[in-house]
Parts: C-alpha cells; structure tokens; sequence
C-alpha cells in the first residue's frame, strides 16, 4: 500500500474511533464535536472539486453552506408552525423529514452554483475570487435584512429533524449518518477523479488550451464542476444546521469561505482526504486553542502562516511526502 | 479524549484575577458564554467582570467561561459542550439577541436554568418564555419605549429614527414609536456595520424634526456620533444607552455631552449595594464600570441569593427563589412580572464631563415600574 | 427630495469614494507592480488608526498623529514584507490569500492584545470641527472636504510618481518585465520593499484620517478592505485609474442607493415595506454593480486583458 493511502485511511477511521471510544466513556460532546468536524469536512470535500481539482478559487462557497442551511431551516421552521411555505393554488407544506430537506437543499444549492457558476465562470483569477466573494456578501446582506426568516437573528429550529428508522437526537445515531454521506460523497469525488471528466478537469486547470484543441469546452466542463461542488457544500449546509437546530446568516458570511479554503489548504490540497484531514485539524485546534488563551487566534494565524510558507503539501503532504498521488 | 484537561485549563484561564472554586459537590456549576474576542469584546468583557466580581467572595460558584467570538454556531457548540460534557447546572452570559435565540431555547429545554445578563429579545419574552428562563437585564424594547415616553413628555413634537436594517433594530424603532405619543417624520434603516453616515445625516439636516432617535450599538454609534458632531446640525439626541454607555463614551469625547439615553442602571444610582459595586469595580479593573458589568453582576448576585435558600438540583423550589428575586441590585428596586423579565425603572441619563472623564449622570426617569408589553403572550 | 439636498448626497457619494480611493491605492499599487493579494492591508489601515489615536492622545496634535501613522504603518508594512510577503511573490494566488488572512488574524488580535477591547478616541482638529458654508447653502463638514483634497492629492502625487520619477519607471518596469529590470541591475527586493511600504503607508494614512470621523476599534479593517477590493476589480486591478474611477463609483452608488432606493420603493410600497426591502437591495447595490462590470469586462474598466 502507498503511504498516502494509509494516511488516509487513517484519518478517515480516526473519526468514527474518536466517536465510538466518546461512546463508551460516555463524553456525549465529544461525539458532537466528531459531527461538526464530519460535516466540515463534507462543505470542504465540496469545494475541493471545484478548488483543487479545477483550480476554482472559490471565496464564495459560503452562499451554498448557507442555501442548505437555509433551506433546513425554512423547510424545518414551517413544519414547527404547521403553517405551509406556500398557501396559493398549490399548497407547499414545510418537512421535518432529513432525506426531502438534504434533496432540497443540494437541488437549491446545486441551482445557485449554475447561475453563479454561468456568471463568474467568465472570469478569472483574481477576478474569480472575487466575484465569487461579492456573489456571498450579496446573499449575506440580503439574509441579514429580510425579515421573513429571521434576519439577523437566525431560525431556531427546536428539535433536529427526524430519519427514517433512526433517533437523530442521540449523537451516536446522528453522528453515523453524517459519517456515512461523507463516506458516499468520498467516494464518488474518487470515482469523478479518476473519470474522464475528472481527467480533463484537471487538465483544464493545468493547460486550458490543450484541453480546447481536443475539442472539449474547458467552460462547460468547470461549470460541472462548480455546480457539483456546490451542491455538496449545500448538503453539508443542511447538516450543519441539523446539527446546531439553528441557522443564521453567519452561515453565508466570507469567512465561512474562507475557512473552507483553510480546510483545504491544512490537510493538503488536491488531495482527496485534504478536507477531512483539515477540517478535523481545524476543529481540535479550534477547541484546544480556546481554552488556552483570550488571544487564541493570534495562535491560529500563525500556524496557517507557517503552514503556507513551509508545509505545502499541508497534513497529508508533510506525512506522506511530496507529491501528490493519483488515487 | 484531551477534553478535559482543555475545559479545567479553559476555567482557569477565565478565571484567572477572580477567585477560583476548588469544586465540591455542592456548588452551583456555572455555564458562561459570552463575547471575549473581536470587535464586540468590549460588552462581554464586562459582564463576565462583573460577575466574577460579585462572585469573588463566595464559594457558592463553580464558573466555568468560554468564547463564542459572537458567532452563533460557536455558541450552540459551546452550549451543547457544557450541557454535556460539564454538566452544568445554569447558563448565563450571552450578549447578542441573535445568539440567545441560538441557545436559550436549546438549553431550557434540556433542562437548564438560563439567566440572560443583556439580551431579551421579545421571543423569549413573549410566546418563547420558558420557567427555567430568567431575564436579569432588560426586554430589548424598555430602553427604546422608555425613550418614546420620555421624548413626548418632554415636548418633543417631531422625530427622526433610525436604527440599523436588523431585527433588533427594527425592534428598537417599533418599541420607541410605542413609547412616543408625537409624529415620526423620517424612519431610515442604515446598513448593519455601516460607517459613514453622511448620507442619513443630510437627510437629518433637511428634516423637519426636532429631536433624533437612533440606536446604533457599538462602533455604529461611535462613528455617527462623531460625523454628526462635524456637520453643524443641531437637533436634541435621545437614545438607548448602548451608544452612550461607559465603554464607548470614551472612544466618543465631548461630542456625546448633553445627550439623554436611557438605562436601568447609572453609575451614581443612589444605594449602598451601587456604591460598593462600583467602588469594588473600579479597585478590582481600574475602569469605570458599564451598564454591562453591572448586570453581570445582578446575575451573580441574583444567582447566589437563589442558591443560598434552594438546591439547584430541585428545579420547582430553585426557580421559585430566583423568582422572588431577594437580592440588593445595584439598580435599586427590581422584582420580575410573571414572564420572569425585570419590572424596574427606566433611568434617563445625561452624558456629562466629570473632570477629563466622559461619563453620565441620572436626571430624573423615563418610566417607573416598566414591564414588558409582550408577557400578555406568555403562557407558562 | 430638493434639489440642494441631492447635491449634498452626491457630493456625499464622491467624498466617500475619495475615501476608499485612499485604501485601494495602495492595494491595487501592490497587485500591479508585485502581482499580490493582500488581505493584510486592513490591518495597515487599522495600525494607522490605532497609531494616531496614541500619538494624538499623548501629544494633542493632529498632524503628528498623521505623521504617526504614516510611519506606523510604512513601518509595520516593511517589516511584514521582508518577514512573509516576499516568499509569496512566486506563490498562487491561493496561498497570498491565505497566509494574509492569517496576518489579519495575528494583526488584529495583536492590536486587542495592545491596545484592550474597548474602542480608542481619536478626534478631528479643532480648526476642521465644524461646517463650512458651500455656494448654494450648502452645510458641508470641514473635514470631510479636507479628506476630499487629500484623496485627490494623493491621487495626482501617485500618477506623477509613477510617470515622471526615476522609482515609478522602476516601478512600470517591474511590472511588464520583473527578469529584464533585475537584470539592468534594479535591486528588485528593495524596490519591492519600498512598494510594498508605500501602499501600506496609504492604508495607514486612509486608517488615521478616517479614524477620526469613524470608530477606532479592533476589525474596523475588514469592512473597508471588502470595499475596497470590490473598487479595485471594478477598476481593473493594478490601475490606478481604475481604482480612482471604480472608488467613485462604488461611493457614488452606495450613497445614492441607499438614499434613493428607499424613496423609489415608496412609490408603490407602504412606507415600512418600502424602507425594508429598498436598505436591503441598497446593501448588495455594490456587488451587485462590480458582477454587472465583471460581466461585461471580465478583467474591469481599466484593467489589462
């Protein structure tokens, strides 16, 4: 077996461990915590398509953690009330049930990635990462001053929406849930990879023209991309407000995008474990830091500082080595 | 797992300057979430001050605080931490309203007490009340209807309102336009964050009123207060405290001298627990306290009065002694309405130069015995 | 609305695009010339404030405050630009963003560490304090016309050094051909330091003068650094005309849009809606104005193809 693909399976068992042994010794936040980074880590997994394997620096991707959010929030919110979300010629009634909340929110994050995705796909660079941050803070504004939801305030959502056959009240069950979508979106993201459209993604990032004179359209082929990846942020937008029964506009703030990105970078980027490995990285220093010291950030910025610098190939890259594996 | 070890380091670190519990079994186990890093740090940082201060001397608290950076998910993360891993038994320190609605609910469901050092958004005060919540500060609307009150009693005919496009904020003009008996001439939202008020200030200029509402917590306030101060017009300012408070008259200067705003609590309040508190606050931080420290410190002292005739694990006669609220606040006379939200006096303060300091003092009050209108909706 | 008053607003808009023209200069000057994005220079912007807040706290003098935080933030730009950003110069655009990310945080909790959580007061001139009377009866504050004409001093100083004197051919010739000038024998780390010391000079300058009609407070960066990128991409990034142009733009637009929107819902909105939904539309007004630029030109208004 190469290293990487232990490191990897390393990593990726380390969270399901971590939650079994918080089981056992009966440190129900633990498992929580285990959660958070599982889902993190799913938002980041989502980026990762669009960032490192089409080379989309994407400062916006918080528009789809927050849509699935949203779209939990406003879905799950309704449901509570027993008041229906549209009340016309059609009667839309709101849904306590996570299979039509998850298809909801990946069907509306997927679409915002499309329209986003046709406009800022013209662009690039620096321009890219930018318009993707104007297109968040658009949707930021625009959660923080509409009333209807919220505003500023968020949605509490009072009691986590209900699985068929399981009791997602109890960490464990929840936790299992979550794993087991990071699991599937995992391996498909393996599957799209090693696909031909995976394959010419990343030879679009490498060399645009090259992929043009064999006639594929390096435009229609990032769009994929972008629309994927958003969709998968938008699912794991849903969870995490499952997780926290509670959605705000934070959710769509350009911080929570760029810590995606820092997700990414932490772990290793264009690799396929990076996010997960970053994402729970991020999380343990989140909550080891923050006991140590007021100034904990000062912390933070400086092992990012010192990761870009001088560990470039982020986690996975310093414990396995350089280059980066094709798997 | 290190968890542990990082809550029992996380304490100290918090405590660190107070008194630390060496945790026997019969303490009450305090839960504080508040605001220590970024912009806002200012609020958090002193109600935290103010209740470690009341707590000092007792060893009826085991208190453990934690940062939520003023993000709610970080604040449902820290909540569900201390619910289940450290097993708190009260909860309390939570400064933002969006934040509260994050936790409080979540928390008294399971079976927390929740005491609310500074928010009250109406929610939780209406159709959301909750026996195991408790308000120690205020319902978000008394600063802003008293200010109404005040304003029509006092002559004022027109006004000019603003408030930033936030729930909050649309609930502070909703709340002082209750109050206020005369005619709104403008209402204008500004943008949350927003630092150039050029633009609302022209319209202040070419507006007929006579008197300008505004409530712009934080660097909102510090930024209009002193772009108005440049322009040259001159029109009465009556305003909730939170623009006009101790933390930031400073960063504000002479341009905030003559302005009313009104509180629940002043600095030269007239009682003996008031003069102690903020003697005691002043040799403890070497700071002027703020309204802020002075609820953190009714919550622990409404906290300790409570612990001193019940036991926190007998929820029913633990609540009925937080109830009765039999503690000497620095506000002065303090009772709750069946909501569990204050009934208490609304001050109208006045920012006035004591010295080089910039600071306030009580001129009369804006409403006696207030209460919040939405406790009709709460069934409990 | 009267006529006079429209005025004022867009006299309004103007002096508040000078303002972010004082911020985006110095950035977009360092992304021409070294390809870099700093998110750092927010904190430069804030060092400037926090420097003149000190200094005009312990001396009473306005100008050394200025002063101060010119030197402040030169300083503090020299000494990040020869400790970090100068390992970026051959790094993607992704790392650049990252590891100035990572210094706002550092810079920010730093200046908290320092300085304590509670805002700083920093005040205009007692000569500059009140209005001034413009022809038309207008009421226009002092001070505000006083950054007007620093901004366009600025503005013309810039265009003269980098078209007339010996650092700015230095500079335009870093920016077509980094290999041929350091081979003409241009110690290019140096001019790069100087560059680099200069934008963060303006930052500091724009933090100082805005500090004292604003808060002076730990994050008070961000949101200008947000605005300001948004007036550099719709300038066209590394133009300084773009910039110039793009910042009066986007003051333009958000003065008068949330000035203007409010009233034109009002026309067939009752009054609270139309105030509602007009400040909501009136806060995405510039984003939605730097997509609508990028659209159509997607490298800016003055930017290079």
């Amino acid at each position: 077996m190469q290293r990487e693909t232990v490191i990897n399976t390393a990593i990726f068992l380390a969270l399901p461990a971590v939650a079994l042994a918080a089981l056992v010794l009966d440190e129900p936040f633990t498992i929580t915590l285990a959660t958070r980074a599982a889902i993190l880590a799913l938002a980041a997994v989502g980026l990762n398509l669009a960032l490192g394997l089409g080379g989309l620096v994407s400062l916006g991707h918080a528009v789809f953690f927050g849509l699935g959010g949203y779209a939990m929030g406003i879905l799950a919110s309704h449901a509570q009330t027993f008041t229906p979300i549209i009340d016309g010629w059609i009667v839309i009634d709101g849904t306590k049930s996570m299979p039509i909340i998850w298809l909801v929110a990946t069907l509306v994050s997927a679409l915002a990635a499309l329209l986003i995705g046709l406009l800022s796909l013209r662009t690039s660079g620096v321009y890219f990462i930018m318009i993707t941050l104007a297109f968040g803070q658009m949707f930021y504004y625009f959660a923080i001053s509409w009333p209807a939801y919220g505003g500023e305030d968020g949605l509490s959502i009072y009691v986590r929406n209900g699985f068929p056959g399981l009791n997602t009240l109890d960490p464990i069950q929840f936790f299992g849930l979550v794993f087991a979508l990071l699991a599937l979106v995992l391996w498909g993201m393996s599957r799209i990879a090693r696909a031909p459209f995976g394959l010419a993604l990343s030879a679009a990032r490498q060399n645009a023209e090259r992929v043009e004179t064999v006639g594929l359209t390096p435009f229609r082929l990032r769009l994929v991309a972008f629309v994927i990846s958003g969709a998968v942020t938008g699912l794991a937008g849903a969870l995490f407000a499952d997780l926290n029964r509670f959605v705000s506009p934070t959710m769509f703030s350009w911080q929570m995008s760029g810590e995606f990105i820092v997700f990414i970078v932490l772990g290793g980027i264009g690799r396929l474990f990076g996010p997960v490995a970053g994402a729970c990285l991020f999380v343990l220093l989140e909550h080891w830091l923050s006991g140590v010291s007021e100034f904990w950030l000062i912390y933070v910025g400086a092992i990012l500082l010192l990761v870009v610098l001088f560990a470039r190939g982020g986690l996975i890259g310093s414990l396995a080595g350089r280059e980066v594996a094709h798997d | 797992m290190m968890m542990k070890t990082l809550m029992a380091s996380a304490a100290i670190a918090a405590l660190s300057g107070g008194a630390l519990a060496d945790g026997h079994g019969d303490k009450i186990k305090v839960g504080m979430i508040t605001t220590l890093s970024g912009g806002g740090a200012g609020l958090g940082i002193d109600v935290r001050d103010g209740f470690l201060l009341a707590a000092k001397d007792s060893d009826m608290l085991d208190i453990v605080v934690e940062d939520d950076q003023r993000k709610p998910d970080i604040a449902v993360q820290l909540a569900d931490k201390m619910i289940q891993s450290e097993k708190v038994d009260v909860m309390t320190g939570i400064i933002w309203s969006n934040l509260a609605m994050a936790v409080v609910p979540a928390a008294t469901a399971q079976g927390k007490f929740y005491l609310s050092p500074n928010a009250g958004p109406s929610a939780l005060a209406g159709k959301g009340c909750h026996p195991l919540y408790f308000n120690v500060a205020w319902q978000n609307d008394a600063y802003h209807e008293a200010a109404g009150k005040w304003a029509s009693e006092n002559g004022v005919e027109k006004a000019f309102i603003m408030a930033p496009n936030y729930p909050a904020g649309q609930d502070a003009l909703t709340g002082f336009k209750r109050g206020f008996g005369g005619d709104v001439t403008e209402e204008i939202f500004t943008q949350l964050g927003q630092t150039d008020y050029a633009a609302e200030i022209a319209q202040l200029r070419a507006s007929e009123a006579d008197t300008l509402f505004f409530f712009l917590p934080g660097g909102m306030g510090i930024s209009f207060m002193k772009q108005l101060a440049g322009s040259g017009v001159d029109k009465t300012i009556v305003g909730p405290a939170f623009s006009f408070d101790q933390g930031i008259l400073g960063a504000i200067g002479d341009a905030a001298l003559g302005v009313k705003n009104t509180a629940h609590w002043a600095k030269d309040t007239d009682n003996a627990a008031n003069t102690k508190f903020v003697a005691d606050f002043q040799a403890e931080y070497g700071r002027l306290p703020s309204i802020y420290a002075a609820q953190g410190y009714d919550t622990a002292l409404l906290l300790m009065s409570a612990a001193a005739k019940a036991d926190v694990s007998d929820a029913d006669a633990f609540r009925a002694a937080l109830a009765e609220a039999e503690f000497d606040s620095v506000r002065g006379d303090f009772s709750f309405a069946p909501n569990q939200h204050p009934v208490q006096d609304i001050l109208i303060r006045e920012v006035v130069k004591e010295g080089d300091v910039v600071t306030n003092r009580t001129i009369g009050v804006a409403a006696t015995a207030y209460s919040d209108p939405y406790g009709a909706d709460c069934q409990m | 609305m009267t006529t006079i008053l429209l005025i004022e607003q867009v006299l309004n808009g103007l002096q508040f695009g000078v303002m972010l023209f004082l911020m985006a200069a110095g950035l977009t000057l360092i992304f021409g010339v070294m390809g870099l994005i700093n998110l750092a220079h927010g904190s430069l912007y804030m060092i400037g404030a926090f420097a003149a807040a000190a200094v005009a706290g312990a001396t009473g003098s306005f100008v050394l405050a200025l002063a101060a935080s010119l030197a402040a933030a030169a300083l503090a730009g020299a000494v990040i630009e020869m400790a970090v950003i100068r390992r970026l110069y051959d790094r993607d655009h992704l790392d650049q963003v990252l590891a100035t990310f990572a210094l706002i945080l550092i810079f920010s909790e730093g200046t908290r560490w320092v300085f304590g959580s509670f805002p700083l007061y920093l005040d205009v001139p007692a000569a500059l304090a009140g209005p001034v009377s413009l022809p038309g009866g207008i009421q226009y504050p002092a001070y505000r016309l006083l950054i007007i004409a620093v901004g366009l001093a600025v503005a013309v100083g810039l265009f003269q050094l980098i078209g007339r004197t010996r650092i700015g051919i230095q500079i335009r010739a870093g920016e077509s051909d980094r290999e041929m000038i350091a081979a003409l024998g241009v110690d290019i780390s140096r001019l790069y330091t100087i560059v680099f010391a200069l934008g963060a000079a303006l930052a500091g300058l724009a933090g100082a003068l805005v500090g004292a009609i604003q808060s002076v407070q730990v994050g008070m960066g961000e949101p200008v650094l947000i605005l300001a990128f948004v007036v550099i991409v719709i300038g066209g990034i590394g133009s300084i005309k773009g910039a110039f142009v793009g910042a009066l733009l986007v003051g333009l637009t958000d003065t008068l849009g949330s000035v203007l929107l409010p009233i034109a819902f009002g026309a067939f909105l009752d009054p609270a809606a139309a105030t509602a939904v007009g400040s909501a539309l009136a806060s995405m007004s510039i984003y939605i104005l730097m997509a609508l630029v990028l659209m159509y030109r997607p490298t800016g208004l003055f930017g290079a193809a």
